[in-house]
């Protein structure tokens, strides 16, 4: 039965007419899987009069465009969302089927591999095709001290879901795009759930800190609000996020939500720099997956020293405002070779 | 009201660093590692316990465990659960989150009436946060995920506000229904020494493959569509060096790892 099925899909979420970043990442990935099996990339397009994607869709790898287009899917809500694809996947039965981890990717998709009975990974950092073409999937699992290989070896489609940020958005080629449209009357049968208001909030501070690529974290060694300036300036020297450990967040100089860590956010930047951070294990979990960990921590003997690439055993008091002066030189020298 | 929550413990985080693998098999070894219960498990039973203890029912934990977790699962009783049953059996083992959501659905069915099921969004050693909504494809009702606050209306309904990716949105829907409770949504209480040692006295049912008639071929491994295939020690020792001395020659040398490393923004 698994060989009925053929192709890769993507679903290229919008809201409120914004294509989201995380489906152009997710054709990227799925060209390769599709080359790789020698079949097609298709994007699956669903809400109320958003064909014109297709095209943009297209120029970022898509062969097709399938499009689910009707009022009773302008703001997601699961069951109309569930049955339209549980619909599509029947009729055109790709083998693999992939979604972004946002909000929306995260409540959809495995209700959706629930309903068709099939696999979901959540939350993989590699895919590819395995010497029997199958998808292999990668996860992080317990804080990213362990690395596991999932498959789904017979049911189809194999799903998966990949959070923002992970994988690389391609390059755009303009191309004529090819819409098939999908069958949205299942969409419109009655549902359990109605939405009463979407509210868009300014983005709150942390927001970002989970796709940012550098992060600059801050313990109870800044010792106060004044302080904590000089991690927010390097943070947007870098033009990356601030995180905090839990007592920094506690002190009130950065929010609940910049938090990082077994109770906060766990995040993968190229570049992580921790500044007056003991590097206790309920920290640490959340940064594991950083590709480079610098710490700045005055007393040697800090565990934290432990677990990094690069430390600096100095007050970073000494050298916090010298490297925000470094940095901005070196910008300044690249903006002038332009 | 009749609220089912459900909680997975987890093994305690403190350990995540030092996991053992079995080097043959390459499966974990979890034995001596003890379990506690994730934040997000312990803020949904707490939302149970709210809504319960300001209308009136009946709070019911359910959680698909090995045995061994019994001791952790006592804490619920100490934060205020009325029954916990704990879904255990050999065969049990080895599921995927569909398999999972299987058992507890069809223990929630056994179960009798119910109104709510609550369940954390996302648990942290895996963090798939699948299981919410596939028990309640299971159960055949809704589900919403991400639920920052839960009110009750008149009728049989709820309203809840659930987090979106940039802001949030508020939903009416029907009950039953299964929520998913994101972090925030409360602070859950702490359970005294005397709590825990009370709870122990309290009986906690365990129910194994065929109290639950379950079709043998969907639960466990074998009804797990996804299989794990390896599971491995990420390759990422960290070079531990350390840089001392004149602050200016640490700002350089740092400087110049970064940008060798590649790391540096452009
Ligand atoms: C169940 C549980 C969950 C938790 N969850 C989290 C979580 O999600 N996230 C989290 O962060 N914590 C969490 N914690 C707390 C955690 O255990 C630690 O207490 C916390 O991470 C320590 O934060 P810190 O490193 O900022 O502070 P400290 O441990 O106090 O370390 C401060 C460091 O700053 C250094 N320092 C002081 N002055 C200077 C200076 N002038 N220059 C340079 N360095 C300096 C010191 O040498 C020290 O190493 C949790 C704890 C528990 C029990």
């Amino acid at each position: 039965m698994a060989k009925d099925y053929r192709g890769v899909w993507v679903f290229a979420e919008q809201r409120k007419r914004r294509l989201q970043d995380v489906g152009l990442e997710l054709l990227g990935e799925g060209r390769k899987l599709a080359h790789k099996m020698d079949t097609e990339l298709g994007a699956i397009l669903i809400g109320y009069q958003v064909g014109a994607f297709a095209e943009e869709l297209t120029a970022y790898g898509a062969d097709k465009v399938y499009l689910a287009d009707s009022p009773a899917l302008e703001v997601y809500r699961n069951e109309p969302y569930t049955r339209v694809l549980e619909r599509a996947v029947m009729e055109h039965k790709p083998e693999i089927l992939l979604f972004g981890a946002t909000a929306t990717g995260t409540d959809l998709a495995p209700r959706l591999a629930a309903r068709l009975g099939t696999g979901l990974t959540a939350d993989c950092i590699q895919l590819d095709i395995d010497e029997q073409g199958r998808l292999l999937q990668t996860v992080p699992a317990f804080g990213g001290n362990l690395m596991a290989q999932v498959i789904c070896p017979k049911h189809r489609p194999q799903m998966a879901t990949v959070r923002p940020g992970v994988m690389g958005k391609p390059e755009r080629k303009a191309r004529r795009a090819v819409v098939q449209a999908l069958d949205t009357s299942v969409a419109e049968q009655g549902a359990a759930v109605r939405v009463l208001e979407t509210v868009v909030m300014p983005e709150e501070r942390g927001a970002a800190l989970e796709r940012a690529d550098v992060v600059v974290g801050g313990g109870w060694g800044v010792g106060g609000h004044q302080e904590w300036g000089l991690v927010v300036r390097l943070a947007n020297a870098l033009g990356g996020e601030v995180g905090a450990t839990r007592p920094a967040a506690d002190e009130g100089w950065a929010s609940e939500e910049q938090m990082i860590g077994q109770s906060g956010k766990v995040i993968r930047p190229q570049l992580y720099i921790a500044i007056g951070i003991s590097g206790a294990i309920q920290h640490m979990v959340g940064v594991q997956e950083a590709k480079i960990i610098v710490a700045i921590n005055n007393n040697p003997a800090a565990p934290i020293f432990k677990e990094i690439d690069i430390g600096l055993v100095a007050d970073f008091k000494d050298i916090v405002p010298r490297l925000i002066e470094e940095v901005e030189r070196r910008r300044a020298g690249e903006e002038a070779a332009g | 009201m009749k609220i089912v929550v459900c909680v997975k413990p987890i093994p305690d985080p403190s350990y995540w660093a030092r996991l053992p693998l079995d080097p043959k098999t390459h499966t974990l070894r979890r034995e001596g590692i003890p379990n506690v219960l994730g934040l997000l498990d312990k803020c949904a039973l707490e939302e149970a316990l709210r809504i319960r203890d300001s209308c009136g029912g009946k709070v019911t934990v359910v959680s698909m465990a090995p045995l061994s977790t019994l001791g952790t699962l006592y804490q619920t009783l100490a934060m205020g659960a009325d029954e916990v049953v704990l879904l255990s059996d050999r065969c049990f083992a080895g599921a995927d989150t569909l398999a999972t959501s299987y058992v507890l659905a069809t223990a929630i069915k056994k179960l009798g009436q119910y109104h709510l099921v609550l369940c954390g969004d996302k648990s942290l050693d895996v963090g798939t946060g699948q299981v919410a909504p596939q028990v309640a494809e299971f159960l055949a009702i809704p589900h919403v995920c991400h639920v920052l606050k839960i009110d009750l209306l008149d009728g049989g309904r709820v309203r809840v506000k659930a987090k979106t990716d940039d802001g949030h949105i508020i939903l009416e829907t029907d009950l039953p229904a299964v929520l998913a409770v994101h972090r925030g949504i409360n602070q859950p209480r702490l359970v005294s020494l005397m709590g825990l040692v009370a709870a122990r006295e309290r009986e906690i049912k365990v129910w194994g493959a065929s109290d639950l008639e379950v079709d043998p071929a969907r639960v466990g491994l074998v009804g797990s569509p996804t299989q794990v295939a390896q599971v491995f020690a990420p390759q990422r020792r960290r070079r531990g060096e350390l840089l001392q001395g004149e602050a200016e020659e640490m700002v350089r040398s740092l400087m110049a790892r970064l940008e060798q490393a590649g790391v540096m923004p452009t």
